[in-house]
């Protein structure tokens, strides 16, 4: 296994994913075994090579005004809420 | 001829001349759908009420003179395209209550083309899989064969169209979700240049890999729906503003001195000889047609695969982030702190690969690993890049097989994730390069299943794709081929 139970706990932590007990191991195992798989990379002869985050070269990211540009909808939007007040959305009191 | 074998060109010529109108159209398609969708589970959501408001207005459009090519053809859309009040699901618990706001770039421009909804079609969970068994709404059947896969992620919109519920339907590719499935359906399926199509209301996947495209039953059609869909939007930063060229009218467009490059790196021991075959013969067709066919070797491209499987996850697990159980999708019951919201919202929202990627992602992009993992896989992304713009200084199109096997059994990749992953060995590469790509249909392996035939053209070279197709489409009758029993009749 080229990671740990405990390295996986971090991982899900740090994607703030909750994992059954029933799945760590499922998880253990799968994510080494691509890390495995991915790890043939290191072979290649990449000296040199610029990193492409783009597939078209020359593409640049546009810019606009910074202006507003969008109507006010969050009515609209907040009825996919799970919790809504007042046109605010609701999460669990985070400041005692 | 039955109507729901008709392409849709034949479509739309059958209501220019008035042989039925939009809404006889609809009830047809609408009929086979509740007759013969529920078997192979291609639809998330029938809009049958959307389908008959959408013909009767395109019915009306036509009685005022004012008809386009697609007025009154009835499509699907895959449920990854947000449709304004429409549930949009991704196939994700996580967006299983999620009506959209608004509409989509493709689904505003195919309404604008006086398109008729059909309905929102069944996918892989979020667009991460290679055979649609990742849905939360169960997997999709093949209309070829109901016990194998459809391929995916675009699974429900290939078996929608194969099984002649749709004449076409809208799919995306961000690794091959569109060309996989066309090639083990018997479809035609164009991934565009990266940019050539808005992806603004596209749920995000991999943001430099993601395209929108098509499914279809001809290149004609492709070119059809390709036209009504592509173009500048403002809505998405990365959609390029290049003039869209008549897809339509560049099908004219003989072979002859047509250069054809073939892809040493794609006939490997992966690749069954039966799909072997019939890609060879596909590309003796080309040669017989006028084309003038090399060898092409791209050395870098057997590393895509692992290449592809750092890039996916790390943009995934970033765009996935905005999943938090708070603003949209699912919240878990009676959450203690905020931790615990985001934590087991997100447990619960996601199935096992989404999760699975998530993570990969989160790893490859953490501290001490990013060069080794996220950076290197940049840069042998570029080096496939650089692979095959050497090959399109002497080639005009690159072909090889979509997929290395015929469709496979549900259940039979499901338990090993690296033997899924290798489903995308020879699609891959053009979602890391940008580059268009198609599949279309070129015979049949053993036990009757359908096999593709993959075409790469430069960037923004979509015209030379469709033509290709065409040209292949008028010299064989293989996408004319519609499954065999009840779902053809």
């Amino acid at each position: 296994m080229s990671l740990t139970r405990a390295q996986v706990e971090g991982i899900a932590h740090l994607a703030r994913l909750q994992i059954t007990e029933a799945q760590m191991p499922v998880y253990v195992d799968s994510l080494s075994r691509i890390i495995d798989f991915v790890e043939q990379l290191s072979a290649a002869d990449t000296g040199g090579v610029e990193p492409m985050a783009h597939p078209l070269a020359d593409q640049v990211q546009r810019l606009r005004p910074d202006v507003v540009t969008e109507a006010d909808r969050h009515e609209k939007y907040q009825h996919n809420a799970p919790s809504v007040a007042a046109g605010l959305y609701l999460v669990p009191k985070v400041i005692e | 001829m039955s109507l729901h074998t008709l392409t849709v060109a034949q479509l739309a010529a059958g209501l220019a001349a008035g042989q039925y109108s939009s809404l006889d159209l609809a009830l047809h398609f609408l009929g086979r759908i509740e007759r013969l969708g529920p078997e192979l589970n291609a639809f998330v959501t029938v809009t049958a009420d959307r389908a008959l408001e959408d013909a009767r207005r395109a019915d009306e459009t036509r009685a005022r003179g004012e008809a386009g090519p697609l007025t009154g053809v009835p499509i699907a859309h895959k449920d990854i395209f947000c449709t304004d009040g429409i549930l949009t699901t991704c196939s994700s618990k996580m967006l299983s209550n999620f009506v959209a706001p608004y509409d989509a770039t493709v689904a505003e421009r195919w309404k604008a083309a006086g398109t008729v909804l059909l309905g929102k079609t069944n996918m892989d969970e979020f667009a991460m899989g290679s055979s649609n068994e990742t849905s939360f709404y169960g997997p999709v059947r093949n209309p070829w064969d109901t016990a194998r896969v459809p391929g995916g992620s675009s699974g429900g919109s290939a078996a929608a169209v194969a099984a002649c519920l749709a004449p076409a339907a809208s799919g995306t590719d961000t690794g091959g979700s569109i060309r996989q499935p066309a090639a083990l359906t018997n479809l035609t399926g164009l991934k565009p240049t990266y940019g050539r199509v808005s992806r603004y209301g596209m749920i995000a996947f991999a943001s430099s890999l993601d395209q929108a495209g098509m499914l279809a039953r001809s290149a004609e059609d492709a070119a059809l729906l390709l036209a009504a869909m592509a173009g500048f939007d403002p809505r998405d930063s990365t959609c390029v503003d290049a003039p869209v060229p008549d897809y339509v009218a560049g099908l004219a467009t003989p072979l002859k001195g047509l250069r054809v490059g073939v892809i040493r790196e794609f006939f490997d021991k992966g690749l069954d000889p039966a799909v072997g075959r019939l890609v060879q013969d596909a590309i003796e067709t080309l040669r017989a047609s006028g084309a003038v066919v090399s060898e092409v070797s791209l050395p870098a491209l057997p590393l895509s695969v692992p290449t592809y499987y750092v890039v996916a996850p790390a943009e995934c697990s970033s765009n996935l982030s905005r999943f938090d159980g708070v603003r949209f999708g699912h919240r878990c019951d009676s959450p203690r702190d905020l931790r615990d919201l985001y934590e087991r919202s997100r447990g619960e929202g996601f199935g096992e690969e989404v999760k699975r990627r998530i993570m990969t992602g989160t790893y490859v992009l953490s501290a001490g690993y990013y060069d080794a993992y996220y950076l290197k896989a940049q840069q042998v992304r570029q080096l496939i890049a650089a692979d095959f713009a050497r090959a399109f200084a002497d080639v005009d199109v690159v072909v090889g097989p979509t997929s290395p096997t015929a469709a496979f059994g549900i259940g039979a990749k499901t338990s090993d994730p690296i033997t899924m992953y290798l489903n995308d060995i020879y699609t891959v590469a053009a979602n890391l390069t940008g580059l268009p790509a198609m599949s279309i249909p070129c015979g049949f392996a053993r036990e009757g299943l359908p096999v593709g035939l993959q075409l790469h053209a430069d960037h923004f070279g979509e015209a030379r794709l469709l033509e290709v197709a065409h040209r292949y489409q008028q010299a064989t009758d293989w996408h004319q081929r519609v499954p065999p029993g009840p779902l053809a009749a």
